[in-house]
């Protein structure tokens, strides 16, 4: 059973986003961007988001953190390239119900999800939702413009 | 029918003790949350440094005073509160021994290290530190030993100076003296890192700060439960420490002050116990160490703290000293054999703790995975962010020991570490 969920956790597509991290760096000619900061491990979070017409172009990111946050931020700016900035907050409280195990019956069909269900071993480990979380909180004050930096001990 | 024990000498008797003190699974027994299944395993308990676990007779000895004979201290003439005030100040005496200290009087019960060190910085601190004067810690510190006096020097406009340290986790001393200035009003280090396990020579150090007439508080939270400590060998002014590093309860610790200077200091907190007569002109202030202990103490905590120290010297501290010196080298030497693992610090004299960080695996992913595995350790910057930030990391993992961990404990340690290598492969 321990293993199981260990293995929920960390699945392939985790454990390749995590040491392949995707769109990783700076993006030139980003118009928006925000930093976040998981202040109880140190993670750290940048994202850059290109948006034309209310759509996001081109999603970008740095920082620094463990598996879970690295796979997450990689997979986040993957999946909301293209995204209007409504989809992109949707998808946003999907993921986060997901995480936490929140969800209303139907709201989060893996379909919609897609890769991004990887992400359901998540809850059983309520230390380690901040750390999905992080990226996805500093692209959320990215596409709100908000310059302060991102704490997930703020965000609740 | 005379008992075995009344035709023993009582030293045979000790000795006895003793030689069943390393009687492993004894002692394993006095710990009862050692027999906890963590995700379906024996519990590995190794994050010691972080807070330790409590032997049944510290939880015994709060049981006992709640049933039996709990009331409030230094107030009442019945019957309870004598008896509990006779238990508190045993405690203390406890405490003094421990230390070392030349009198009970110079044992303050506080909440823990943190708070002492916050107890001289707002007392003696605040009524010796003024503009432009420097207070001293070093870069191995915690933050409990770097706040209170940040904190000190903006109110007062002074400046906080830092002994720097070397990669191996070892402080340069021969930057001490010319850190050691006229405006030094004092110096406040760490006699353990908590992050790295390196023992700092607080001797030397409280040596040359005195040749300057700097004083020096002494933070003990991570030697107290490894060592024996002699504040009067030490010469510190101050030592601190925290009760439950020290196998006691959380919420009670001690701060030790030579009595001339806590005589000399003003109250830190005001209210009932730390005054001698009150008037809405006048209040005449109690005598140490009660003039720093306003309100209702911790007395469960204080009595329970001494039930620990009670069990430590009982097992016999030089023998727990051997043990976990053998349980730190036989980790080292586990841990070194692991590929790509790297052991952060490596001072020549270590205690108590080893941190390591794995190629290209986060130690929160390894926190979790030996969690699976029953094994608790800690990941994080342990609150020692300046330690981190020096070695150029974000985070350690942190495996730390007590006297009740076994080589199997670290077998365990070693085997989760190659479970987390294999997820990530």
């Amino acid at each position: 059973m321990a293993t199981e969920n260990l293995r929920e956790l960390y699945q392939e597509v985790i454990l390749d986003h995590s040491k392949r991290p995707r769109n990783f760096g700076e993006l030139p000619g980003a118009n928006r961007q925000a930093h976040g900061t998981n202040p109880l491990c140190g993670d750290q979070a940048t994202v850059f988001l290109t948006i034309e017409e209310n759509v996001v172009k081109d999603a970008r990111f740095v920082g620094s953190g463990c598996a879970i946050s690295t796979a997450s931020a990689s997979m986040m700016t993957e999946a909301v390239k293209g995204k209007t900035l409504t989809e992109a907050e949707s998808l946003f409280r999907r993921f986060h119900a997901l995480i936490t195990n929140s969800s209303e019956p139907g709201e989060t069909g893996a379909e919609e999800l897609g890769k991004l269900s990887a992400f359901s071993g998540v809850c059983e480990f309520p230390v380690r939702v901040k750390c999905a979380a992080l990226a996805w909180h500093t692209l959320r004050a990215a596409m709100q413009e908000d310059r302060r930096t991102v704490s997930t001990e703020a965000s609740k | 029918m005379t008992t075995p024990a009344a035709v023993i000498p009582p030293q045979r008797v000790k000795d006895c003790a003793r030689k069943h003190a390393y009687d492993f699974e004894a002692v394993r027994q006095d710990f009862p949350i050692l027999r906890q299944i963590v995700h379906g395993r024996p519990l590995v308990y190794l994050d010691n440094a972080a807070t330790a676990q409590k032997p049944r007779c510290v939880i015994e000895a709060e049981r006992r005073l709640y049933e039996e004979y709990y009331a409030n201290i230094h107030r009442g003439v019945h019957d309870l509160s004598m008896k509990c005030t006779e238990a508190y100040d045993a405690a203390r005496e406890k405490v003094r021994r421990r230390l070392n200290a030349a009198q009970a009087e110079e044992i303050v019960f506080v909440r823990g290290a943190t708070e002492a060190v916050n107890l001289v910085a707002g007392s003696y601190g605040r009524s010796r530190v003024g503009q432009d004067d420097e207070i001293l810690i070093s870069a191995l510190e915690h933050h409990s030993n770097i706040v209170p006096w940040q904190m000190l020097c903006e109110e007062k406009g002074a400046r906080l100076r830092v002994i720097p340290m070397f990669e191996t986790g070892e402080l340069d001393l021969d930057a001490l003296d010319a850190l050691l200035g006229p405006r030094t009003r004092l110096l406040a280090i760490t006699h353990v890192s908590n992050a790295l396990g390196t023992v700092i020579p607080v001797r030397e150090i409280v040596a040359r700060a005195h040749a300057r007439n700097v004083p020096v508080l002494v933070d003990g939270a991570q030697a107290v439960p490894h060592a024996m400590i002699d504040v009067r060998d030490i010469g510190c002014d101050f030592y601190v420490f925290s009760g439950h590093k020290a196998y006691g309860p959380s919420g009670i610790g001690a701060l030790y002050g030579r009595r001339e200077l806590l005589e000399a200091m003003p109250p830190y907190q005001g209210g009932g116990n730390m005054i001698l007569s009150v008037t809405f002109e006048k209040t005449i202030y109690n005598e140490v160490p009660y003039r720093f202990e306003a309100g209702t103490p911790n007395i469960a905590g204080a009595i329970a703290l001494g039930a620990a120290l009670d069990y430590v010297e009982s097992l016999g501290l030089d023998r727990i000293i051997r043990h976990e010196d053998d349980l730190m080298s036989y980790a080292t030497d586990s841990l070194s054999s692991v590929p790509d693992l790297r052991i952060v610090g490596t001072a020549r004299e270590k205690i108590g703790v080893i941190s390591f960080v794995l190629e290209d695996i986060h130690p929160h992913d390894i926190g979790t995975i030996l969690d699976h595995e029953g094994v608790a350790i800690r990941s994080g910057h342990h609150c020692a962010q300046p330690v981190m930030q020096r070695l150029g990391l974000t985070a350690t993992a942190r495996a730390s020991f007590g006297l009740y961990n076994t080589r199997e404990d670290v077998d365990a340690l070693v085997g989760g570490i190659q479970k987390v290598i294999e997820v990530f492969a």
